[in-house]
């Protein structure tokens, strides 16, 4: 076994999340003809945006030791919020500001219950996400909210200095989360919470505004997300992205991001991500109808916990 | 201070705590009867009974896996699961007996399988049951491709919509469920080792009680829960579509916690969620009564919930600054 350790060790560095974006990209490069061209690959982008853009701040929030089940809905809300502004004839950016006002009430709310409170985050936000689901069916009676007319739809359609719109969004929400992350005080905190509670208790106050910030974060995240995604159908629609945390969560855990230990990385999201999306791409150019997907994504966390689990094994 | 008083103490709270549940639901009632005309009409208090019966079904399953401090967020999309393979059983053989196999079965089948999640493979259980959630949820999508399947045999169909001696068959289910439920939890050796692992689970495992199986067993029961009210939903509805009770996670979690079970284990009766599963019926019938849109039912149950857990959690603050 001696002679092995240097490969071994070598294999072991490379990130579990990495080994199965390239078995998926060969998989369905070699299964589907059009899967490796271009088109298809920028393709795989544009659809991973919104996802990206829930799970950057929930990596942060797992990192904290915490879970947000409700950005989905709350993410649906904004857009319906979003549409909703636009029908009555406001600007878009007074419809915008309304969408991401939104999200930052529900981040607050996540992050009170949470920090203050002290209650369980998945039952937390299991409680909000009723509520966002709740009001996103009210205000719209359940029905999809359109004439929301021509301003908004380019947004997912045009580009800027040859870059598509959405790809400068995920550019620009990578960039702002890896700097709130690695390069402020407030990252430190989020690795600090996750990593130990007593501490952030002696910590006191401002340890608690971080821990708030955290889910704070998730929402304003939502808010913008919203846009694209009001964008991409031309329209707000009352379910439109719930349960689009669980992608979200998957990621975050396939990019090796532990629940229990506060430790993870952000970039190994960005490519946990880009394995839900190209599953989910290749998925669809096999004809594999979107119910199925779910449940391949349900069956790749699984995957990527023992993978997880028997790396951690000495 | 020795052990017999310290039972009879909780014994005599818990029983208060029952009273103050019992005393909502009196003044509910009272609230609704002035409110609606339409509250203490035969048919209206037998549409409560029967939904209370649904819900608690479901909820008492639920409540072992929250005593062991654990939760199952597919009870729901079990159901609904559950409920498609047993529709699509009985329309292809027409055989009751096959038909409501395949729901229990398939619901007792999940809850393992969310067993195993959680002991063998270690997954944190709000997380191997709520991926369980969105796996049933496109299988029960994939399974069904837009249809629904509809008209039972009348047999079948008996358990949901039948009566026995003027009472509706589903109202004897929850009152046969309850008696179960409470003898399991109050009075044998698995319910005690349930209430264990949920207060201190480092102490039950060296005590010896064996806990991965003990947890196995509680997510199968709420999962077999799940599927006999997969049986009764579809027996009353006659049909089954994909979406068939998604929306009854919320109000299953809320009923448990109204009735005092607390998420962090060891403390809630089956007494307590069905007290918890009336009063969340109640709240539900009396949006109906006074023609609150139904769209806001999300909104309202999950105030509740976080209502419900606000409240656990100041009790046992109290509690604990108590000893």
């Amino acid at each position: 076994m001696v002679p092995q350790r240097p490969l071994r060790a070598a294999l072991a560095a490379i990130p579990g999340v990495a080994y199965i974006l390239v078995l998926l990209c060969i998989v369905f490069g070699a299964a589907s003809k059009g899967f490796l061209s271009g088109a298809n690959i920028l393709n795989i982008g544009m659809q991973s945006v919104i996802l990206l853009m829930l799970a950057l701040p929930m990596t942060l929030i797992i990192l904290s030791e915490g879970l947000d089940i409700s950005l989905g809905a709350v993410l649906t809300l904004c857009s319906v919020v979003l549409a909703l502004m636009l029908v009555r004839g406001n600007g878009l950016a007074v419809a915008l500001a309304a969408a991401v006002a939104a999200g930052l009430a529900f981040g607050l709310a996540n992050g009170l219950l949470v920090s203050i409170v002290k209650m369980p985050p998945f039952v937390a936000t299991l409680g909000t996400l009723g509520i966002a689901q709740g009001l996103a069916l009210a205000v719209t009676d359940g029905q999809s909210v359109v004439g929301i007319g021509a301003q908004v739809e380019p947004i997912y359609s045009g580009s800027l200095f040859g870059l598509p719109i959405p790809l400068a969004f995920a550019l620009g929400a990578y960039a702002l989360t890896h700097w709130l992350l690695y390069q402020t005080r407030f990252g430190g905190y989020v690795f600090a919470i996750g990593g130990n509670r007593e501490a952030l208790v002696l910590a006191g106050v401002r340890a608690h505004l971080h821990h708030i910030g955290i889910y704070i974060f998730g929402g304003f995240m939502a808010g913008l997300a919203a846009l694209l995604l009001t964008a991409r159908m031309n329209a707000g629609h009352p379910t439109a992205a719930i349960g689009m945390e669980f992608d979200a969560i998957v990621a975050v855990a396939v990019g090796g991001t532990s629940f229990e230990r506060g430790e993870g990385w952000l970039f190994g999201t960005l490519l946990g991500v880009l394995a839900v999306g190209v599953m989910r791409n290749g998925l669809n150019l096999l004809g594999v109808p979107s119910s199925l997907q779910v449940v391949s994504i349900g069956l790749l966390v699984i995957v990527a916990l023992l993978v997880d689990g028997l790396k951690q094994r000495p | 201070m020795t052990e017999p008083i310290a039972i009879r103490h909780g014994f005599s709270a818990g029983a208060l705590a029952l009273g103050y549940r019992l005393l909502v639901v009196v003044a509910m009632c009272a609230a609704l009867a002035l409110a609606s005309d339409a509250f203490l009409t035969e048919s209206n208090v037998i549409n409560v009974l029967r939904q209370a019966s649904l819900l608690f079904l479901i909820a008492s399953g639920l409540t072992l896996v929250i005593l062991t401090a654990g939760l199952d967020l597919s009870v729901a999309a079990n159901l609904g699961m559950s409920a498609c393979l047993a529709a699509s059983v009985l329309k292809s053989t027409g055989s009751p007996l096959l038909g409501m196999l395949a729901g229990i079965g398939s619901g007792l089948a999940i809850g393992l399988a969310n067993g195993l999640l959680v002991t063998a493979l270690r997954i944190p259980p709000f997380i191997a049951t709520y991926g369980m959630l969105w796996v049933l949820h496109g299988l029960s999508y994939y399974y069904m491709a837009g249809g629904t399947i509809y008209g039972f045999p009348p047999g079948f169909r008996e358990i949901g919509s039948g009566y026995l001696f003027g009472v509706p068959v589903p109202i004897y289910l929850m009152f046969l469920f309850f008696v179960i439920g409470w003898l399991f939890t109050a009075r044998t050796t698995y319910g005690q080792e349930i209430y264990a692992i949920g207060a201190n689970p480092a102490a039950a495992r060296l005590s010896g009680i064996p806990v991965k199986r003990r947890l196995v067993l509680v997510y199968a029961v709420s999962g077999g829960m799940a599927g006999l009210a997969a049986l009764v939903y579809l027996a009353r509805l006659n049909s089954a579509e994909a979406d068939i009770g998604e929306s009854l996670l919320l109000p299953a979690i809320a009923a448990c916690l109204i009735g005092g079970a607390s998420l962090f284990g060891g403390v809630g009766t089956i007494s307590g969620t069905l007290i918890g599963a009336l009063i969340l019926t109640l709240v539900l019938n009396g949006m109906n009564l006074l023609q609150v849109n139904a769209n806001w039912q999300p909104f309202v149950t999950g105030v509740i919930v976080l209502i419900g857990v606000w409240v656990d959690m100041v009790t046992r603050k109290r509690a604990e600054d108590k000893s």
